[in-house]
């Protein structure tokens, strides 16, 4: 993402300190995660202190300082899907690639991440994969769709 | 059209619209909110649309993709208008035969009828399934008629009359119908929304009040103290998605009771923060203001009068604290959502040190109908201090999960057994855990409560934002405590030592006992350390974060004093205190041998397996790939 | 605008937009804290400082560093509950930081002298030392230096200090105020061999000499000051600080 972008993200929220939130967002939707090059940039558009960026990057969770994996599998990790099993999901995810959870494999090939909550918790316990919603899922189905993944790039 | 001038000018567009929408003209109804997208409710709402294209049925039929109908279980759903005709389970493939059969001749389809699992029991219409039968869904109701993306279903169902008539009725007889309705706060404080308002209204006024700002006087209209309005959409307890729901399924709903809201406290901008988890719930609430704008419900002189309004979407980063109201205008203020002590409160000085009146997103959709059809008619459903109906996502070791709405006063067991469908596989019921991780688990004995605020209080629990977790005797009510406490110094902002500091050892102490390394001298310094998170937290983030543990504690003692004294699980959860078996049902079929990653389950085709317990790691596969019930854990 | 209301039953006053704690302290009530300085903004996070205020008829325990006076309110400052509460929170404090005599010393007075809570994840290592996450040091750095080289990272169980991105803090000036506000004592401030190290920031710059070869303060922080304060002239620090 170039800083040409990140100005037009700026000019749309007026250029104003206040709206740091969502310009951080903005800027995260298109770059996928927040360089910090961009970040710098940023403080100095604004005119605020690269520390409270950083603290405002590092408080919220759905920030991410560094460049992720093209595969996200999210677990849900609801109080719902809890009680269905979630955990063992996460613990499958990490015995099959390797990672510990909120990692991203060497190939950067796949993220794992845990949410608290997305609201769909009849589907419990559900993983979203590459931003689609997976509902009932067992250890035994995620290993497959991770396989099936992670063959389909000619990765592991 | 463009703008609506005035109240006639909408009632005549909808007029219209009713016109144009005959009851000969049949809707098909497609569930299409985040729960039955998931299984593949956009593909059905598809297949119909090109099937009834195909046959030529595209006049008269409208396939329409709604909000969701709240039974998230038995999705993807397809309810047909006027019939009140209910498939369940649909799939793109079941689409030809529908519309052929079923739309066209009427015929029903057995296979997707509804199947009730305690009576087996086949219903066909909406509102004969015990599920729905038992509800009141004066909010969700709408879900199933209202495409959110078409501001048009909704004006066609009688939106925004309850604002003309608020604008016709002046602020003052408002906020005396709202007070008089007693409608409390459902985001999970209860707190009586007229109050709110009525402070807000009031707050940095002068002795002779000055007018809400826009209104228009003789001379022009009179410049006043800048005040808020907030719709907090931050639903952030884990299992609740009822404000998902709602803003997916029915935006305008929430939309029009904020425009009723600033008019009544005298505020001309508003936003809504929408949690980041919900996309789409962003999305339709997007189109709806860029709609409800258009028509002149947002922005200047909204329907002829002189009230000024719009609304912004703030989406949230990704913080549960942030759903706590100072931490939330903390963050529309482009800071971290760390909480501020509350003896000043917002509605007083809030957003930018501004009068903010801040309301949970099923608050105020239930205004318009407050205003609609009046406070004596509000008040007799529900109970005489809870008044109205509540939203709960019915949710965990429970037949018909999903959104239930229901008059308050109707007890656990009519919402867990009559509509819920009581619990599956021939469980039983153990607990329901009602307030997310600010409140308390119910045991059985407590199941003829009635549910309303101040009951749940009493009985140690609290109606929070309406998340209902059932559990069953396979839930362990420590690991429960310890699951809330991990998830609540995740979230915990971590400015208060007793919050973060306090969170952090309770968590480990907890942990202690699931691992049989307590003793009671643990539970001894639990309660008492509790005593001073709850006492010394700044927020109810810390204050009430001692709930679960200490309501399993008080109803599941001896659930504890197992794992403390005996080094035993009873529900067979609690991975340190556990041992998976194979027992003789074993048909030696190697299913299990070939998925246990640590490799530690021996024996050959057709001979009984053995698990070698010194390198089971308790993962608990063998127990879900076994076809013959032979794994036994205890 | 003077305020008058009662501690533990005495009429005190104060100005208006004075906070409890200050106020209480200057009347000779002893209420502990930890996270306070009169210099900084009131931040609330020890906890030390609970007491019960009773406004309008209602009782609340709550901490009087960030409660502004107001008219009529009555504060008691010690009960046996608030000793209780007070001794818990310094138990969670001593388990973060151990090795901190302020904070050992102050538990003492409270009856503690171990804390039932196992040692905090990386007290006692160089990197975690006895931080009790108080924020001085990053208020101190924001509102008095106005550098803002610190902040608080992360959040709950596991918030930290540092500089963005944990690496050395670029634009501190190795003025020591961290050093003097933290109340474990837990950042260290030396110089040695013509540097000048905050060294739990890792943070080491090299010292100007004046016109006798002897360092006095970090290059980068005169050259921090010439550009805030323009007047000063260039060869200014050249002079021995005693002829200046």
């Amino acid at each position: 993402m170039d800083l040409a972008s990140v100005d037009v993200i700026i000019g749309k929220h007026n250029g104003d300190a206040t709206a740091l939130l969502a310009i951080m967002q903005d800027v995260q939707d298109v770059a996928h995660y927040l360089p910090r090059e961009i970040v710098e940039h940023v403080a100095k558009r604004l005119s605020v202190p690269m520390a409270r960026i950083y603290a405002m990057a590092t408080f919220f969770g759905s920030f991410h300082l560094e460049p992720r994996g093209k595969h996200i599998c999210t677990v849900c990790m609801g109080t719902a899907c809890h009680v269905r099993g979630a955990k063992r999901l996460v613990e499958q995810l990490e015995r099959d690639l390797k990672i510990k959870s909120g990692g991203t494999t060497a190939d950067m090939m796949f993220t794992v991440e845990e949410v608290n909550c997305v609201g769909a918790c009849a589907l419990g316990p559900l993983v979203i994969l590459d931003g689609e919603y997976r509902g009932g899922m067992t250890s035994g189905s995620l290993t497959k769709i991770v396989e099936k993944l992670g063959k389909e790039e000619g990765g592991k | 059209m463009g703008k609506i001038r005035n109240p006639k000018e909408l009632h005549s567009y909808r007029e219209e619209l009713l016109a144009k929408r005959t009851a000969s003209r049949k809707v098909i109804a497609v569930c299409c909110g985040t729960g039955c997208n998931a299984s593949g409710a956009r593909k059905v709402a598809q297949a119909l649309v090109d099937e009834i294209q195909k046959q030529g049925l595209a006049k008269e039929i409208d396939v329409r993709p709604t909000g969701c109908h709240g039974f998230c279980e038995r999705g993807t759903l397809v309810l047909m208008h006027p019939e009140e005709t209910l498939y369940q389970r649909v799939k793109p493939e079941d689409v030809p035969a529908i519309v052929e059969k079923t739309v066209k001749n009427g015929e029903i389809i057995a296979e997707h009828l509804y199947d009730d699992p305690v009576s087996g029991e086949k219903h066909v219409k909406e509102y004969e399934i015990p599920f729905y039968k038992h509800q009141e869904r004066l909010i969700l109701g709408k879900n199933g008629l209202i495409d959110p993306t078409k501001i048009d279903d909704y004006i066609a169902l009688g939106g925004y009359q309850a604002l003309a008539k608020a604008l016709e009725m002046g602020p003052d007889r408002v906020l005396d119908e709202v007070k008089r309705a007693n409608v409390r706060g459902r985001g999970g404080g209860g707190f009586p929304a007229g109050r709110k308002w009525e402070t807000c209204r009031n707050a940095g006024r002068q002795q002779n009040a000055l007018p809400p700002s826009g209104e228009a006087r003789e001379g022009g209209s009179v410049p006043a103290e800048k005040r808020y309005v907030i719709c907090n959409a931050d639903e952030g307890d884990p299992g609740a998605f009822m404000d998902r729901s709602v803003l997916e399924g029915n935006p305008h709903a929430v939309i029009e009771g904020m425009i009723i809201g600033a008019f009544t406290i005298g505020s001309d901008e508003g936003y809504v923060y929408v949690r980041h988890e919900y996309p789409l719930a962003v999305k339709h609430l997007t189109v709806a203001l860029e709609q409800a704008r258009e028509k002149g419900l947002l922005g200047k002189g909204i329907l002829g009068s002189g009230l000024c309004f719009d609304i912004k979407i703030n989406r949230g980063g990704g913080a549960f604290v942030c759903g706590e109201s100072t931490a939330l205008m903390a963050s529309i203020e482009g800071k971290v959502g760390e909480p501020r002590a509350k003896h000043i409160h917002t509605v007083v000085a809030g957003l930018n040190g501004k009068p903010t009146n801040l309301n949970n997103v099923e608050t105020w959709a239930n205004i318009p109908l407050v205003i609609e059809k009046g406070a004596d008619w509000y008040t007799k459903i529900g109970t005489k201090s809870s008044p109205g109906t509540k939203i709960f996502s019915l949710v965990g070791k429970v037949n018909n999960t999903g959104l239930v709405e229901v008059p308050m006063g109707m007890t656990l067991r009519q919402i867990i057994f009559d509509i819920g469908g009581g619990i599956p596989k021939g469980g039983e019921f153990k607990a329901v855990q009602t307030g997310g991780p600010s409140g308390g688990c119910l045991p059985a004995d407590k199941l003829d409560i009635p549910v309303d605020f101040d009951t749940l209080v009493e009985q140690g629990s609290m109606m929070g934002s309406g998340g209902m977790i059932v559990m069953d005797d396979k839930t362990c009510m420590v690991d429960v405590a310890k699951y809330f406490l991990n998830f609540l110094k995740f979230e915990s902002c971590g400015k208060c030592t007793t919050c973060r500091e306090g969170l952090r050892r309770l968590h480990e102490l907890v942990t202690e006992i699931t691992e049989g390394r307590a003793t009671l001298e643990t539970i001894q310094l639990i309660e008492e350390l509790a005593a001073t998170v709850e006492a010394g937290s700044l927020c109810a983030l810390g204050t009430t974060a001692v709930n679960p543990v200490r309501s399993t504690l008080q109803f599941f003692r001896d659930e504890y004093l197992a794992h403390v004294n005996e080094k035993r699980c009873p529900a067979g959860v609690c991975k340190a205190l556990i041992t998976y078996e194979i027992t003789d049902a074993c048909t030696g079929c190697m299913v299990c041998k070939k998925r246990c990653p640590e490799s530690v389950i021996s024996g050959d085709k057709k001979q009984k397996h053995v698990i070698d317990t010194a390198g089971c790691i308790k993962c608990g596969i063998c127990n879900d790939v076994c076809k013959f019930d032979a794994v036994r854990v205890y | 605008m003077t305020v008058k209301f009662t501690i533990n039953g005495v009429g005190v006053e104060s100005a208006a937009g004075a906070n409890v704690l200050d106020t209480a302290r200057r009347y000779g009530f002893e209420i502990p804290s930890l996270c306070h300085h009169e210099a900084v903004v009131p931040y609330g996070a020890c906890r030390l400082c609970l007491v019960e205020i009773t406004k309008g008829g209602r009782k609340k325990l709550t901490t009087c560093c960030n409660y502004e006076v107001l008219e009529g309110i009555s504060v008691v400052t010690d009960s046996p509950a608030i000793r209780q509460h007070r001794a818990m929170v310094l138990e969670l404090i001593l388990a973060e930081a151990p090795d901190a005599e302020p904070v050992r010393e102050l538990a003492k007075q409270y009856g503690v002298d171990t804390s039932r809570f196992a040692k905090a994840a990386g007290a006692g290592t160089a990197e975690k030392r006895d931080c009790i996450l108080c924020g001085l040091c990053v208020r101190v750095c924001s509102e008095i230096v106005e550098v803002n080289a610190l902040t608080f990272n992360g959040r709950g169980d596991q918030k930290g200090v540092g500089a963005p991105y944990l690496e050395q803090p670029q634009n501190c000036i190795a003025c020591g105020a961290c050093a003097w506000a933290c109340p474990t004592n837990c950042i260290g401030f030396v110089e040695e061999g013509g540097m000048r190290k905050v060294v739990k920031w890792k943070r080491e710059l090299p010292m100007a000499k004046d016109d006798q070869g002897r360092p006095f303060a970090p290059v980068f922080q005169l050259t921090h000051f010439k550009q805030r304060a323009k007047a000063i002239q260039a060869d200014f620090y050249k002079k021995a600080p005693g002829d200046r």
